[in-house]
């Protein structure tokens, strides 16, 4: 059974380093310790009328020092709640929970779109091999962007067209004419499904990261659950849980 | 001090369970419960054969509270046989099943399966308000309840707690109904009816579109609830509904609950059961009571 803890983390530093989206850093006792590429942490609203966790993925995790480096959107008044911490301020968290990236030696993608792209910066900086980093943006509002080059060639796609490739991250890969062996990706649905396609036309071995309404985060209450090709553990059915058995999946195991 | 209480002839080291659906079958949590600390382990509702439950999203948190949707997913009673029970019985608590069914005969096949397994009670879930047949089909008509409690109490080796819903005009009359049936217990309350709308995606914010509001925006109801029941029937009540901290257990048992059920909060604080645990202990030392018994149903 992977260890999970639930602490009194306490705020190293935030800032907010793009519209909506913060950077924060938080010391804990022992989930860092722990921690994967890929896996995420559920931090506790201290207000009483927000009674669940909200799962936020894990950007970067620091051993030495015991932290981890989280970047989220905000998204409701839960994580508009989380970006008002300040320094010394303490946040209550459970994790590390989930599955996190099985670490491949082979050519890889490294694709993250929107708020998906923050899980991808510690798996850069684990995988040993040959990395292209595509990153999907609305616009020209990017955030991690400096933290990535350091780890890879990094490709840009925006919605708009104002950096690199317009259009979504297959685009910016077929532009590119980029090829890999393994592809890696975080990002909304419709990314997800089309990387799916692509890894299927093409025959590469494709992990996604999965999002979906959680309460518990652990795997008991059966919110979470996403549809699988294969029949899943805990209940016989195709329902595998996103906070358990997930969040990362093999495209083809899922329906998407 | 005596925190032990007795329900259908069956005793409880303390009166603090867990409700069913919010604790799977306790192991997820048993990293950071120490089950043996509990008076039970209601486990999550569970049918003859593996259902899937509904499609997602399958919650929604609302002020105060959650809408869930789940849908009763369960792996059927094989699974849960060989490897739910097992895992419970490695623990010091008392082990009290959910049971769901789509027809009469679905409860009963289940009832009996369990008949031989080494569980203390059986909780009858006739309130669930997420499937479309059974659960809440059942516990809205006082003839109905009547009428399934009467065919599980046939089939059961176990004491019967049967489940009851507030999403009745008058929960007195189906506590009645399941009394005259031969219940040995009742369990209150299920959650209530609800539904939000995402106003940017314009839609549902679950997709079965309504769900069942539980947290502690329903506490009220449920010590409502509680109240009227211990006074309109003789049998003993297990009271659940928004207990957040040993404040609402302890409410619910001076509104007559002989124990109480932590649902909802156990998202909200995976370690909540062993705080109301030491809580009531807190409680009984600072006030000087010596038998938890003497609060059950105390506040007239």
């Amino acid at each position: 059974m992977a260890e999970k803890f639930k602490e009194q983390a306490v705020v190293i530093s935030q800032e907010q380093i793009a519209p909506e989206i913060y950077s924060l850093w938080i010391k804990t006792d022992k989930i860092a310790q722990y921690a994967k590429a890929g896996q995420f942490i559920s931090i506790y609203c201290d207000d009483g009328s927000r009674l669940l966790p909200r799962p936020i993925s894990i950007c970067e995790i620091d051993k030495e020092d015991s932290a981890l480096h989280l970047v989220y959107r905000i998204a409701g008044k839960g994580t508009a709640e989380f970006s008002e911490k300040q320094t010394g301020d303490h946040l209550s968290v459970m994790g590390p929970l989930g599955n996190g990236f099985p670490l491949k030696g082979k050519k890889a993608f490294l694709i993250g779109g929107g708020i998906g792209i923050p899980p991808m910066l510690e798996l850069a900086k684990q995988l040993n091999c040959e990395k292209q980093i595509i990153l999907g943006y609305r616009n020209s509002d990017m955030f991690l962007l400096d933290e990535f080059k350091k780890q890879g060639e990094v490709y840009i796609a925006t919605e708009d067209g104002s950096v690199g490739t317009k259009g979504n991250v297959l685009d910016a890969i077929r532009e590119n004419a980029l090829d890999a062996e393994v592809i890696y990706a975080c990002g909304p649905t419709p990314m997800l499904r089309a990387l799916k396609n692509y890894a299927a036309e093409n025959n590469i071995e494709c992990w996604i990261s999965m999002e979906e309404k959680m309460a518990c985060g652990i795997g008991a209450c059966l919110a979470c659950v996403c549809k699988s090709k294969e029949v899943d553990g805990h209940t016989n059915v195709h329902n595998k849980r996103v906070c358990k058995e997930g969040p990362v999946f093999l495209a083809e195991e899922v329906e998407l | 001090m005596n925190t032990k209480v007795t329900i259908a002839g069956v005793t409880f080291d303390n009166p603090v369970m867990v409700a069913s659906g919010t604790f799977g079958s306790g192991e997820e949590f048993s990293e950071f419960v120490d089950l043996n600390r509990l008076g039970a382990v209601v486990t999550k509702g569970v049918a003859n054969i593996p259902w899937p439950g509904n499609p997602t999203p399958r919650i929604a948190e609302v002020y105060g509270g959650m809408l869930n949707a789940i849908g009763l997913q369960n792996p059927g009673i094989d699974v849960f046989v060989s490897r739910d029970i097992p895992f419970l019985k490695k623990y010091d608590t008392k082990i009290i099943v959910n049971v769901c069914g789509k027809s009469t005969e679905d409860y009963c096949e289940v009832v009996e399966r369990l008949a031989d397994q080494p569980v203390d009670m059986l909780e009858i879930n006739i309130s669930c308000p997420n499937v479309k047949e059974g659960g809440i089909a059942f516990g809205q008509d006082p003839k109905a309840v009547e009428a399934i409690t009467r065919e599980v109490k046939k089939h059961a080796k176990q004491p019967v707690i049967m489940k009851l819903s507030p999403n009745v005009t008058d929960i007195t009359v189906m506590a009645k109904a399941a009394e005259a049936g031969g219940a040995d217990a009742l369990s209150l309350i299920n959650t209530l009816t609800g539904m939000k709308i995402d106003v940017n995606k314009r839609t549902f914010a679950i997709a079965n579109k309504t769900g069942g509001l539980s947290g502690p925006a329903v506490h009220p109801i449920a010590v409502r609830m509680v109240y009227q029941v211990a006074n309109a029937v003789k049998l003993p009540i297990i009271g659940m509904g928004g207990i957040q901290n040993t404040e609402d257990a302890l409410e619910l048992i001076l509104a007559g609950a002989t124990a109480v059920s932590v649902g909802t909060a156990n998202f909200a604080n995976p370690m909540v059961t062993m705080e109301i645990v030491d809580g009531i202990e807190q409680y009984m030392q600072m006030h000087g009571v010596a038998d938890i018994n003497e609060l059950i149903g105390a506040v007239k």
